[in-house]
């Protein structure tokens, strides 16, 4: 084989080697959703996760989203007072955190917190035989492990962007009123006047899809990982990298459908 | 136990059993019987696919050709569900014991009860606690995590897990590696005694010679995934085959030596 045609065929190999991941990915995603709709279910895991998804990602997501909001005012403050339009910080704050910033940063802090776990988990799993040991106990291992996990993630990340929201408005009006001498009450009411109930459900939909995309990431990843402890340090680096950048990807769709055009 | 198959129908049948991954063939049509309550032991040197051979049997890994038949059903090309059906008459006793991290003691025995069978867990806590000490382990053990357990203890968990929903097929693999000799012929004992016990088919999967001596009624020699000898267990000695006498003495020399050097 010459060289330029053994330099095709690795282009070809790669291309084809991206498309039968693709094909796989999306063959784990249906039958997880088909899964997800099929008795039996097991709520007592699916609570499990829910506490683990969401109750312990409270700090992390809180944390991150408080000084998120304050940072936000700080530049939109510095920003707008070239234009003489510093009213505008709690507009921005309010509108930035809800459409934008709440779901975007709680998504990604579960990327990291919860997708590497579920891939590590699963991941070890796989590799000491624990996934083929519920095979043979009678159990299919996509509703005992990853319907669990996929439905806790999709229910559990909007309760937890609500509760960033909130941090993340209230970390704006923290800054605004006690760094930037805005009066508290007229920064309530103008938060108040311009919080809309489209933005808030719509940031609440967005998260949804943020956590279905990583406890399935996550779970993908985790599933098959291959080759022991590499194996499962490779299975949580890919979880972790696919759904942020999956998360960053939906949202720039998910923003086109639910705001472009309303 | 297999009252709807026809007498003298085999247990477990394979016949043509074929399993490649890539461009490396693992198993090169496998043919094996083995007979309702009757105890096989697959010997062969690592890497020969013995483990291959229980996971394509368990449906774990798909066949690429060959037949596969549970009391005369046959399992290549069936669907999850009926695969699933078919599950339900094995327990499995895996090399690494397998168990559950996140679960105490108590419930991976009582798993398949819980989870497959649909039994209450108070119930299924009870019986586990019974197939505990069926294996030498106290109820206090049950509170126990895996984690917490020697490497003899986890395997005597995964031994009660194994027999737990009474099946009626059993398969051990490597059920004594990695243990002492005198831990190794307590699991030997238990095996023989579960499965006596039982009255459950036993396959078996080791290259430990004593162990497969001990619990076989009848061992198969599985070399570059075929079996290439097989016979009652006292026969092993006067088999004639030299694959099987250089693997039964443990020799350096020999064919299979040979061929390694040469590949």
């Amino acid at each position: 084989m010459g060289p330029l045609l053994s330099f095709l065929a690795s282009i070809g190999a790669v291309f084809l080697n991206g498309l039968a991941a693709s094909g796989r990915m999306a063959i784990f995603t249906i039958r997880a959703i088909s899964h997800c709709v099929r008795p039996p279910i097991y709520p007592r895991l699916i609570l499990r996760q829910m506490i683990d998804i969401g109750y312990y990602s409270l700090p992390v997501v809180g944390l991150t989203a408080l000084f998120t909001g304050m940072v936000l005012a700080l530049q939109t403050f510095t920003g707008f007072a070239s234009f003489a339009a510093e009213s505008a910080v709690p507009t921005v704050v309010v509108l930035s955190v809800t459409r934008e910033l709440g779901p975007v940063i709680a998504g990604l802090m579960v990327a990291g917190r919860i997708g590497a776990a579920i891939a590590a988990e699963l991941g070890t799993m796989r590799v000491t035989d624990q996934i083929d040991a519920l095979t043979t106990l009678s159990t299919n291992p996509y509703k005992y492990l990853v319907v669990p996990r996929v439905l806790a993630g999709t229910i559990t990340l909007p309760a937890l962007v609500l509760v960033a929201d909130i941090i993340g408005v209230f970390g704006g009006f923290l800054v605004s009123s006690y760094r930037l001498r805005f009066n508290p009450a007229a920064y309530i009411q103008r938060t108040a006047d311009f919080i809309q109930t489209n933005d808030v459900m719509a940031g609440l939909v967005k998260a949804a899809f943020f956590g279905f995309v990583v406890a399935l990431m996550g779970c993908y990843f985790g599933y098959h990982s291959r080759g022991g402890a590499q194996g499962v340090g490779a299975a949580t680096t890919y979880a972790v990298v696919s759904a942020s950048i999956l998360i960053l990807l939906l949202d720039y769709v998910l923003t086109a459908l639910l705001f472009v055009g309303r | 136990m297999n009252r709807e198959t026809a007498p003298g129908t085999p247990k477990i049948s394979v016949r043509g059993l074929k399993k490649s991954f890539g461009h490396k063939l693992v198993l090169d049509g496998i043919d094996l019987d083995i007979g309702v309550g009757e105890s096989v032991v697959v010997i062969g040197g690592s890497g020969s696919g013995k483990s291959v051979l229980a996971k394509c049997i368990l449906g774990l890994l798909p066949a690429d050709a060959g037949s596969i038949k549970i009391d005369g059903e046959e399992m290549v090309g069936r669907s999850t569900s009926e695969r699933e059906r078919v599950m339900r008459k094995f327990g499995m006793l895996f090399q690494g014991a397998a168990l559950f991290d996140s679960l105490p003691v108590w419930e991976n025995v009582g798993f398949g009860l819980i989870q497959g069978h649909g039994v209450a867990r108070r119930e299924a806590k009870k019986v586990a606690i019974e197939k505990l000490a069926s294996v030498g382990l106290g109820p206090e053990v049950g509170e126990l995590r895996p984690a917490e357990l020697s490497g003899g203890m986890q395997k005597r968990v995964a031994l009660a897990r194994a027999i737990c929903a009474e099946p009626e097929i059993i398969i051990f693999d490597e059920p004594t590696t990695g243990l002492d000799p005198i831990m190794g012929d307590v699991i030997n004992d238990l095996i023989i005694a579960c499965v006596r016990q039982l009255g459950a088919t036993a396959m078996s999967i080791t290259h430990d010679m004593a162990s497969a001596r001990k619990i076989a009624d009848r061992i198969a020699m599985i070399y570059k995934g075929r079996i290439i000898w097989s016979g009652p267990t006292p026969e092993i000695d006067r088999s004639g085959n030299p694959y099987v006498e250089q693997f039964i003495h443990g020799r350096a020399e020999g064919p299979i030596q040979m061929e390694v050097r040469a590949s």
